[in-house]
């Protein structure tokens, strides 16, 4: 593995190394450490193995597949518009996220694609589905720092857009809302002024954040230089969303991919960060969402008037062929190789989840780092179990 | 410039969909690209699909399937997206919607590869990234049946570990040269390889599926049922 010659990366090493030498002079005995399956700083049930020298991580392995539910087979025997329940519960913080990229890939195949209105206002729900996620990531990073406060201001935000989603679609955690050629359903009355209120109090929410968490002392010393991934190693693991970001890659599918969804409607930026450390993932997310909040005002406004669902049989039958669609979701790279045989389920559908990749790059980082730091490292690693294990 | 790589195979059907017009429009940009690779992986390139404006397959030889990996990572295709198996042959089992008490249903069974085609019950699937172009290539491979055997790739792209560890598990796919080949997922001791066509999905088995009790159509169906056949 190539490192990158960052100074701040090659100082770690160094101190890193330095440890090693004094370890290995005293000749201190190793000891395996399990952290999880079940453990309050673990999201769900994630287990990691790691093999001690002192307080030093010399390797360490997660083991996933407490939470594995075998979607790739259900699909198999599902029709297309089931599909969307299923995959609802992959990342079940950014459910409507989830079932985009799937019937994106449905519409591809068959050829049909959503009204404008409806393309709107998909949009719109993906984005409030990451905000919903991503504030919860932010309150919750406060928790594996010994910080209790964030979490409460979290849940009393992400409430709020929780609401929203729910009274756009009816549900709160699992919408399967979105249907081959647009929605189920328009929006609400009272949703678009009730979303820029909501949309104003979660820019509050960020500022709140971010003088609480993101200046505090002690969250920068234990974030900053730690957990250090640079850009080519990253991209070999195929890390993506923020992580990937915050290691200097200028890239967000929202942007740079030609999708039938309105993000191009929308003036926003895409945050990066040169560091690639704990701080600058956790540092992206939370400027994501600011730049969210201002997609949905935007989209809002300029919403289009139209039908939300076009000319689609009642039975849907997708024509022969094979389709990847993915999109950016609040996790990262989340997409589905779907393989169609021309009936009304598909014949294999392999679903390429982010927090899949970005777990997979732990072996290689926990390396030599300290055991307090293997949770601030995961925490701003951000996966949802169920991404993992699908 | 003129290097024509669009070319189906024989096993794939044209698509009745709408996007596949007589007069698709052309895509420059990912015509050059599917050049390029195709001329830096040579005769290895059994196969290549381009589909204007939407993705490009490749299908290469089982003997350069890590000299592939290699030579695209040098082409700028850096970032690992997925890498996964599909097995094609069609389900004994069907949807898992037989009626148990009814005699056996007879299927067609014959083995019909997708894109770039294919003449192997598994295929082993890929898909790398070119970060800044947002280009991607699924590159797919032949894997022999009677000894399905790969080379690795997690020395190439080292977020192929996992993924060829999940697809071991799943399909009973072996990759050379993969430093641990552990479960993911399920038990040890856990035989059958899951998402095999020819595994069954148990929970299909023990209790039918209520789907087939509903048979009675739903009133005022009827004219909404012809518009869709």
């Amino acid at each position: 593995m190539t490192m990158l010659g960052d100074r701040q990366q090659l100082a770690y090493i160094a101190s890193q190394a330095a440890d090693a030498r004094v370890n290995v002079e005293l000749e201190t005995e190793g000891m395996t450490l399990n952290i999880g399956p079940q453990h309050p700083a673990t999201h769900g049930t994630l287990r990691i193995i790691a093999r001690l020298d002192g307080e030093q991580v010399l390797w360490a392995e997660p083991s996933a597949g407490y939470m594995h539910r075998g979607y790739e087979k259900l699909t198999e025997v599902r029709t297309y518009p089931q599909v969307t329940a299923l995959v609802n519960r992959i990342d079940w913080l950014g459910s409507f996220a989830n079932e985009v990229p799937f019937i994106l890939g449905a519409e591809k195949l068959m050829g049909v694609e959503a009204p404008a209105r409806a393309q709107h206002i998909r949009t719109i729900l993906f984005e409030l589905s990451r905000i919903a996620n991503v504030s919860l990531f932010l309150g919750d990073l406060g928790v594996q720092l010994g910080a209790v406060t964030p979490v409460f201001f979290a849940f009393r935000d992400r409430e709020y857009v929780l609401n929203l989603i729910e009274g756009a679609t009816g549900g709160r955690f699992h919408p399967n809302f979105d249907r081959i050629g647009g929605l189920k359903d328009d929006l609400p009355a009272g949703f678009i002024e009730e979303t820029h209120s909501v949309m104003k109090k979660l820019r509050n929410f960020c500022d709140e954040i971010e003088n609480l968490l993101f200046g505090n002392e002690i969250f920068q010393s234990r974030t900053r230089g730690i957990g250090v991934i640079p850009k080519d190693v990253a991209l070999q693991y195929g890390l993506s969303g923020a992580n990937l970001r915050a290691s200097g890659v200028d890239w967000d599918l929202r942007r740079d991919q030609d999708l039938p969804m309105a993000w191009n409607k929308a003036d926003w930026k895409v945050i990066t960060h040169p560091d690639g450390d704990s701080f600058a993932r956790c540092w992206v997310r939370l400027q994501e969402v600011r730049e969210s909040t201002k997609i949905v005002d935007q989209l809002l406004d300029t919403l289009p008037a139209g039908p939300v669902m076009a000319k689609v049989p009642k039975i849907i039958k997708v024509p022969e062929g094979e389709a990847f669609v993915s999109t950016e979701n609040p996790l990262g790279e989340m997409g589905y190789y779907v393989v169609s045989q021309g009936d009304q389920g598909p014949f294999r559908v392999k679903i390429r989840s982010a927090s899949f990749n970005n777990i997979s790059i732990v072996p290689w980082l926990l390396k030599g780092v300290y055991v307090p730091d293997i949770i601030t490292i995961l925490a701003s690693l951000y996966f949802i179990l169920g991404d993992i294990d699908r | 410039m003129l290097l024509i790589t669009t070319k189906l195979s024989e096993g794939v059907f044209p698509l009745s969909s709408a996007t596949d017009t007589t007069e698709a429009p052309r895509d420059e940009r990912r015509e050059s690209e599917l050049a390029r690779v195709i001329e830096a992986l040579g005769a290895n390139v059994v196969d290549s699909l381009l589909k204007p404006n939407d993705d490009m397959w490749i299908r290469v030889t089982a003997e350069s399937w890590r000299a592939t990996g290699e030579t695209l990572k040098s082409l700028g295709y850096s970032y690992f997206c997925f890498l996964s198996a599909i097995d094609w042959m069609p389900s004994p089992f069907g949807k898992g919607e037989d009626d148990p008490t009814a005699p056996a249903v007879e299927r067609d069974n014959t083995i019909k590869q997708g894109y770039t085609g294919g003449a192997t019950r598994f295929q082993i699937l890929a898909r790398v990234t070119q970060p800044f172009s947002s280009l991607g290539i699924n590159i797919k491979v032949d894997v022999d049946d009677n000894a399905p055997v790969i080379d690795s790739w997690s020395s190439v792209y080292a977020g192929a570990n996992w993924h060829e560890r999940e697809t071991h598990e799943m399909f009973g796919i072996g990759f050379n040269g993969h430093p641990d080949l552990r479960n993911m997922y399920l038990p040890t001791d856990f035989e059958g390889y899951p998402l095999r066509k020819d595994f069954p999905l148990l929970a299909r088995i023990v209790k039918p599926w209520p789907g087939i009790v509903d048979v009675e159509p739903l009133p005022g169906d009827d004219s909404e049922e012809g518009e869709a056949s």
